[in-house]
């Protein structure tokens, strides 16, 4: 229904895969600067290694919007649910670490079940004291929502804007029921004052230069992974979905198996990308449930360049940095700015930054 | 015969107005003295003078209410009042001198009310007499079985016999004769009404030997109130269905319609609203103030109108048969609108009052219905009215369906198709802002207004069928009872995530709605 041509991304090309390693080059620096004494010129403050371990986070959470949306043509506007669900697993985890050391000094329950009067631990948060058992869970519960919302959603042949809708109520609902006390999920508030992860105490510079590394290594996976789709034949019948879906039915591809595959990729990936959010930015709470979320993640793609990887790194990225310098120089422009940039992307760009710097290199 | 009846109560107001005094007299005099002495004697004397019918009992014990009732060393009762002081059994003027107020305890308290209750209940003013059969109810002695029936017999006014015989069966069952009882238990499962429940089930534990004829009296009150819950459940679902109806017609123009999904639909919604603000605001203190509310109706659908006509020409129109890409730009619109609406008038909640007749409870058959909840359901119906006339019965409606049926014929005969768009549009977005108004009256005016109703509109359109009006009424209306008739279960926000997932399912099995379009027109 959109762009007939298929974008297909130009790995092959060297100095894109020449940029793209002196890029991860440079962010793998950044850790590391941090180490420098506070005198030298390239010391690099603890708030910029945070932020910008939060910001690879969002771009292994555009990735997996470009695989549905550029690759696929699935807009979900519910990507942030799957993002944040991954969160709060990762966050239950934390919780169950925190042990006696919270403000009630109860050995077993979180704070806010000491608070509720919880007589013991649900039986849905069992387990959840082991790091493996908790990252399954955090790609696993993803996953597993993607499947059924998918299987009902793409079974039916629901598509397009009703995709849409359907997924923004679905993270919409998922909001309403997290900030009820009795989910036991924290209720408004969420999960926060967490203490330490895998025996490291979380607010010291080896955790935060870990915690990082971590997500660098996930978001280069993530790449390849997708990288490695959209080359494959595979990656060619998710473009020809986009633009023709009824026709590559009509060849015999199962489009529903296709689809259902991608979508659920797609979360598991969103739901990585919430796993190493949390531990960095140290709070998970329903308002990451928030539809808003979900379609500003989208906007970063599509600044980006949606139908090429690079471009959601990109988009994730360049959107970010705009919005932390602009909330804090100016913090009533940025709404504007970021409606702003929805307007300008679909009309004027609808190829992104990326397609921009094509344009120019031609 | 009605000559007769007349002549007859005629006879026999004379007759207790000339026969009373001459009794009451003795009973006013006699009581008086008790006044005067300790809380046990004044209590007594008030309930004597409560069932004296004298006119000088009235003035006298509100006096002793107020504590305006003093008394002298030697036992005289003075009465106080603001044109001065009178003996209260001659009523001749007096001077206050060292005289002290008349103490009361709760004792002394109850009776009172109990007491200005049956003296009450033969005033002149009905106001009075209903307030008075009230309080009556709540003190219910035996005593006033007698001056309650009194009044009954001579009130005419509806409302407030109906209050007399609950007060009436009320008192019946103080009475320590148990047939007396009975009558006032059977007065009571007559009545739909909580507290005739809750008195009889505390009689019940006073009397047991009656437990059974009110355990079938509480069983009767019970299903009445259980029916007449349910009713109210079902307007309030009615009423919540009528707001989403009018979130939603806007968006069934322009989605349904057009198939233009206009993320930005709930902003126009918002700007309606801040329109009844803004004309609330410019009329306040001018003699058109009452009429603010109906003449933020046109302001708020050509303000919202005129938005809309912007957008459609100025950015959704290059969008045209791209639907994702219109989603995210007028999510980014809707965002602008927002901040821009958030930077004029701040982010606090503007306050838009609701004019009198809109204010209150309209009472019917014992139901008691918001007022402007009925208002938005009529409102709402009128703007649906509204929409199919103006789609049917007019030279853009027609327009606007040749457009939408198939624009390239609807062009070659002279059909201007980029002005039906805008005027389609613009009377969409217009729509929205009457929503606007009506939810200025139950919700909110701040710049986040819009954001809430989206989701739930959408839901609506989808689940009513894209494209159909009657889909829309009934989507909407169906969405609301059912929210409503979960909450009690599963709380208002269980009910809202159930819905939500009700409505994935349905699609499921009719993935076009309930009021699906067929033929032709389901392509395009």
């Amino acid at each position: 229904m959109s762009a007939t041509t298929a974008t297909l991304p130009a790995m092959g090309r060297l100095p894109l895969r020449l940029v793209l390693w002196g890029a991860v080059l440079v962010l793998a620096l950044i850790p590391l600067l941090n180490q420098l004494p506070e005198s030298s010129a390239l010391h690099v403050g603890d708030f910029i290694v945070t932020v910008t371990g939060k910001w690879i986070t969002y771009a292994i959470l555009a990735l997996a919007i470009d695989l549905a949306w550029g690759y696929t043509g699935i807009l979900s506007l519910g990507h942030g649910a799957f993002f944040a669900l991954g969160g709060y697993a990762m966050g239950m985890h934390l919780m169950r670490l925190i042990g006696p050391r919270g403000a009630y000094g109860h050995p077993v329950l979180p704070d806010f079940m000491v608070f509720l009067g919880y007589p013991s631990l649900p039986w849905y948060w069992l387990g959840f004291d082991m790091f493996p058992y908790a990252f399954f869970m955090a790609l696993f519960i993803p996953g597993l929502l993607a499947l059924i919302v998918g299987y009902l959603a793409f079974r039916s042949r629901i598509t397009g804007v009703y995709l849409s809708i359907l997924t923004q109520a679905l993270t919409y609902a998922l909001m309403l029921a997290f900030f009820r006390n009795d989910m036991g999920f924290g209720g408004n508030n969420g999960f926060t004052d967490f203490k330490e992860l895998l025996g490291m105490a979380l607010n010291t510079p080896l955790a935060r230069a870990v915690l990082f590394y971590a997500s660098l290594v996930a978001l280069v996976g993530s790449y390849w992974v997708c990288q490695r789709i959209s080359v494959s034949k595979l990656g060619r019948v998710l473009v020809a979905i986009r633009d023709a879906e009824s026709r590559v039915r009509f060849l015999g591809y199962s489009t529903t198996q296709v689809k259902l595959f991608v979508f659920v990729l797609s979360a598991v990936l969103a739901g990585l990308a919430g796993a190493l959010y949390v531990p960095q930015v140290g709070i998970i709470n329903p308002g990451e449930f928030s539809p808003g979320n979900s379609i500003e993640a989208v906007i970063w793609v599509a600044v980006g360049g949606r139908g090429t990887l690079i471009g959601a790194v990109v988009g994730a990225f360049s959107v970010n940095a705009l919005k932390t310098w602009l909330t804090t120089a100016a913090p009533d422009l940025w709404l504007f700015a970021l409606g702003g940039l929805f307007v300008a992307v679909t009309l004027f760009l609808p190829k992104g930054l990326v397609g921009l710097f094509r344009k120019a290199e031609k | 015969m009605k000559r007769l009846i007349f002549g007859f109560a005629l006879a026999l107001l004379l007759a207790a107005g000339s026969a009373a005094p001459a009794r009451a007299q003795d009973a006013f005099t006699a009581a008086l003295p008790g006044l005067a002495g300790g809380f046990g004697q004044i209590a007594e004397a008030v309930e004597k003078l409560g069932t004296s019918a004298d006119p000088r009992a009235l003035p006298l014990l509100q006096a002793l209410q107020e504590g305006r009732l003093l008394k002298r060393e030697d036992g005289t009762l003075l009465i106080q009042t603001d044109a001065g002081t009178t003996e209260a059994l001659t009523g001749r003027a007096a001077e206050p001198g060292d005289a002290e107020a008349v103490r009361v305890n709760n004792r002394v308290r109850g009776a009172l009310r109990g007491a200005l209750g049956s003296l009450q209940i033969l005033s002149t003013n009905p106001e009075e007499r209903l307030k008075a059969a009230e309080d009556v109810f709540r003190s219910r002695s035996a005593q006033n079985i007698a001056p309650l029936e009194a009044a009954l017999a001579r009130e005419t006014v509806p409302a407030i016999r109906t209050q007399l015989e609950l007060s009436l069966a009320a008192s019946r069952l103080a009475s320590p004769d148990n047939a007396v009882r009975l009558q006032g238990i059977n007065a009571l499962a007559e009545v739909t009404d909580q507290n005739a429940r809750a008195l009889l089930l505390e009689t019940k534990a006073q009397v047991p030997e009656l437990a059974r004829q009110i355990d079938a009296a509480v069983a009767k009150i019970e299903g009445r109130l259980k029916v007449r819950q349910m009713v109210e459940t079902f307007f309030q679902g009615l009423s919540l269905g009528s707001v989403l109806l009018l979130a939603a017609l806007g968006l069934a123009v322009t989605f349904g319609v057009m198939g233009v999904i206009n993320m930005a639909h709930g902003e126009m919604v918002m700007l309606g609203a801040y329109a009844t603000y803004m004309v609330q605001e410019a009329l306040h203190g001018t003699f058109l103030e009452p009429a603010a509310l109906p003449l933020a109706i046109p302001a708020a659908f050509l303000l919202a109108a005129a938005v809309g006509a912007v957008l459609e020409r100025g950015l959704i129109r290059y969008l045209y048969g791209r639907p994702l890409e219109t989603l995210l730009m007028t999510f980014g619109v809707g965002m602008i609108l927002q901040q821009a609406v958030r930077l004029i008038f701040g982010a606090q909640n503007r306050e838009v009052t609701s004019p009198a007749w809109m204010q209150g409870t309209l009472t019917l058959g014992g139901l008691s219905l918001t007022a402007n909840r009925v208002w938005i359901i009529v409102f709402g119906l009128l703007v649906l009215g509204l929409v199919v006339a103006a789609i049917r019965y007019t030279r853009f409606g027609l327009e606007m369906r040749a457009v939408v049926q198939n624009r390239r014929i609807a062009a070659t005969m002279g059909i201007r198709t980029g002005r039906v768009d805008a005027l389609t549009f613009a009377f969409g977005s217009g729509i929205a802002g009457m929503a606007g108004v009506a939810l200025s009256q139950i919700d909110n005016v701040s710049p986040n207004l819009g954001t809430g109703y989206i989701i739930d509109s959408f839901m609506v359109v989808v689940f009513g069928g894209v494209g159909s009006l009657a889909g829309t009424l009934v989507g909407a209306l169906t969405l609301g009872v059912l929210n409503k008739v979960m909450e009690p279960y599963a709380g208002a926000v269980l009910a809202k995530v159930v819905v939500l997932v009700g409505i994935m399912l349905f699609i499921q099995r009719r993935p076009r709605g309930m009021f699906a379009l067929k033929g032709r027109a389901a392509e395009a």
